[in-house]
């Protein structure tokens, strides 16, 4: 073991790819990763079976090989360690990105995320910052054991000086990733498992908005990615598929759904989502976390609260249930499919 | 498994008898030979005005000036002898005892009050320091200290040779601190990347009510080469002794040596905070035991026997404790609350919807109040 590590330089090994290409969603947040590895020497990866393995998803295949086991991490098999740590490389001018190798694994580290990584910033008032990221591949679908499938991404939500974002595409997933890493807060990265192995169109050279700037879409805006009249469908991370699925599904029986990925948690852009209900009247959140005291809850309640005179039926929720993750040979009636969001739908329309 | 437990003062590092004094010892007089009659009579210093200040922060606390104050009262040479130790470059962890190294490191001791007044989470700068905020989460920032050594490492400011770039990061904590998890993981993480941190736990005997028995059978340094960290067991108590063996740790993470564990071997004379309890968990025998190990009294007694205790000085650092103490009341009893909407500072480091709308709701519902500030007296706070 070295004892003393080489000041992080900037790699000369393979550049990013570029131009417009077909990836997957696991190589986009690899690309992606790796463009923020090549761009910013204080960037680093930590995380379990990271390194030499690219990562039990093979996220981030490749860029230990690139950019040296100083800056991608293969850390002991502690979540607390992890982030600690990070926050204290943090402290020391470094960008940290973590991976939780699952999101039932990230409750070792739920600790230091809320008690410190969240509060440090305001605990100093303001004279220290802490840019970590933690990945967090989330939600089920994939036929896994146990804590392999889980949706925790409100328990960071609701706690102050997190931000809790989560892409639906390859594309948002080659930019928010960076869009992350550069935010000078703690992003809580959640990475729709089920989704790694889509494929979409990323365009690489494509420039990188600031992450909470008003020029180009940053990290604090939901999006509207398809247009409709008569109902609103919000979504967020692996629902945003299926709810484009529903949309299309409606709109062969003639009925205009707009559907909105709402892509961050905290902050939660109400406006986007109200500005749709106010012309739909009506509005359906989907999501695979449980309903009880969930995002859909919390939307319901502020759409209520600012759209009121525009509603035409309560907002309805379509989730998990309050249930733990149950077994893989049943998550498929646990899980917010298109039936049961079409349910929904028409118990919306008809109300 | 050892037939020690971990009351037992065997093997303990000692350069100072409880009588003051001087012994010799082959590994560690060396780590002291630059500590001249000056450098023991500014420890004595330091030591007695970390002690008014405890005494004066407990009486704020009785007369209601301060919410909380947790008192380092007779851990003294444990602070003070680690904290001079300390070279400026280097960045130390404090749980939330550490007033001694706080006031070492250039922390205005008025500002710890800060936080005991309930108007700041934090209260100085831990950058300007090297100081970072205290940690009311027991062990966690072993993990942060950790992680800023792995940090320095990677700036190179490790193993130059330069005095002035090398540089190690200390951790403090106490014997209940080591039964958390994430110290544990400190001593995986501090071993697996040789991070040159010191992970300084002050064995003070009690973890509020509990003993060391109800987190040990075994001595807690004995722990450390379990991970393959060295680990070294002081007498907390003797300034001159926890000066040494914090020189050597510092000196072995600055070269390029990685991690040691050091148990101070100390006591909390005083309650856990005030408003703990003690003589509901210790005898009064015990606590009459560890008074005879005074750490203030030691180094008394050994700077006497050596001529090096003149009266003026005793006397000049006797005003100056009597300032501190004149300045602590005063700063105290000055600090006014902040403004209600300074709780929306500073939750991120950049705007977010969610507070910057509840702050302007807020300011608008506050507001309201003070355009009828004559009905509304009061009964919105």
């Amino acid at each position: 073991m070295s004892t003393t590590i080489d000041a992080p330089t900037r790699s000369s090994a393979p550049q990013p790819q570029s131009g417009l290409q077909r990836l997957t969603f696991a190589k986009a947040l690899n690309e992606g990763m790796r463009r923020a590895l090549a761009d910013d020497p204080r960037v680093l990866l930590m995380g379990e079976d990271i390194g030499a393995l690219g990562g039990v998803f093979r996220v981030t295949d490749g860029l230990q090989a690139q950019f040296g086991s100083d800056r991608v991490v293969d850390t002991p098999l502690a979540e607390s360690g992890i982030v600690g740590t990070a926050i204290g490389l943090a402290m020391r001018g470094y960008r940290p990105v973590c991976e939780i190798q699952f999101d039932g694994f990230i409750f070792p580290a739920f600790d230091q995320i809320t008690t410190q990584l969240a509060k440090m910033h305001y605990r100093s008032r303001g004279r220290l910052t802490l840019p970590v990221v933690i990945r967090v591949p989330f939600g089920g679908g994939i036929g896994a054991v146990e804590h392999h499938s889980e949706s925790p991404e409100v328990l960071f939500a609701h706690t102050a000086g997190l931000r809790v974002v989560s892409p639906s595409s390859p594309a948002e997933a080659y930019t928010m990733i960076q869009q992350a890493i550069a935010s000078p807060d703690p992003v809580l990265f959640f990475e729709p498992k089920g989704r790694y192995w889509e494929k979409g169109d990323v365009d690489l050279d494509t420039p990188v908005a600031a992450p909470h700037g008003t020029e180009g879409p940053g990290l604090d805006r939901a999006r509207v990615l398809r247009t409709g009249t008569d109902l609103t469908l919000v979504a967020h991370g692996p629902t945003v598929q299926t709810a484009l699925r529903v949309a299309e599904s409606a709109a062969a029986e003639g009925r205009s759904l707009e559907v909105i990925d709402l892509r961050t948690l905290s902050p939660l852009d109400t406006a986007t989502v109200a500005e749709s209900v106010r012309r739909t009247g009506r509005c359906v959140v989907v999501h695979e976390a449980p309903v009880l005291y969930g995002t859909g809850a919390e939307v319901a309640a502020r759409i209520t609260e600012e759209c009121f005179f525009h509603l035409q039926a309560p907002v309805l929720r379509v989730g998990g249930f309050h249930t733990p993750y149950p077994v893989a040979r049943l998550e498929h009636e646990y899980l917010p499919g298109l039936d049961r969001v079409l349910e929904a739908v028409d118990r919306s329309l008809s109300f | 498994m050892s037939t020690t437990g971990p009351l037992t003062d065997d093997g303990l590092v000692q350069l100072l008898t409880s009588r003051g004094e001087r012994t010799s010892h082959p590994e560690y007089d060396r780590w002291v030979a630059d500590l001249d009659a000056t450098a023991l009579r500014d420890m004595y210093r330091d030591m007695v005005l970390v002690r008014r200040f405890d005494t004066e922060a407990t009486a704020l606390q009785r007369q209601g000036e301060l919410a909380l104050f947790a008192p380092a009262l007779g851990q003294e040479a444990a602070q003070i002898g680690s904290g001079r130790a300390l070279a400026p470059q280097d960045h130390v962890f404090p749980s939330y005892r550490e007033h001694g190294v706080a006031h070492v490191r250039g922390v205005d001791l008025t500002e710890v009050l800060r936080l005991f007044r309930g108007i700041d989470h934090g209260g100085w700068d831990p950058v300007t320091h090297g100081f970072h905020l205290y940690t009311l989460v027991i062990g966690s920032h072993a993990l942060h200290a950790t992680g800023y050594a792995m940090g320095v490492q990677r700036d190179g400011a490790v193993g130059t040779g330069d005095p002035q770039r090398d540089t190690a990061v200390v951790a403090y904590f106490g014997d209940g601190a080591t039964s958390q998890g994430d110290v544990n993981e400190a001593l995986v993480f501090s071993a697996v990347n040789n991070a040159p941190v010191v992970l300084f736990c002050q064995n003070n005997q009690w973890a509020i009510s509990e003993p060391t028995t109800r987190q040990a059978r075994v001595p807690l340094a004995d722990r450390a080469p379990g991970f393959g960290v060295p680990s070294v067991r002081v007498d907390g108590n003797d300034v001159l002794a926890t000066y040494a063996v914090t020189a050597q740790a510092l000196d072995r993470a600055r070269s390029g040596g990685g991690p040691t564990f050091i148990e101070a071997f100390t006591y909390r004379m005083g309650a856990h905070t005030t408003s703990d309890d003690p003589s509901r968990y210790r005898s009064s025998a015990e606590e009459e035991h560890w008074r005879r190990r005074d750490p203030i009294d030691r180094l008394v007694a050994h700077l006497e026997a050596r001529g090096e205790l003149a009266q003026e000085f005793v006397d000049e650092v006797a005003a100056a404790a009597d300032g501190l103490g004149e300045r602590i009341r005063a700063t105290v009893r000055a600090m006014s609350r902040p403004a209600a909407s300074a709780m929306f500072e500073h939750v991120y480091a950049s705007p977010h919807a969610v507070v910057d709308a509840e702050r302007a709701w807020f300011e608008a519902y506050e507001s309201s109040f003070a355009e009828s500030a004559h009905t509304a007296e009061g009964s919105h706070r």
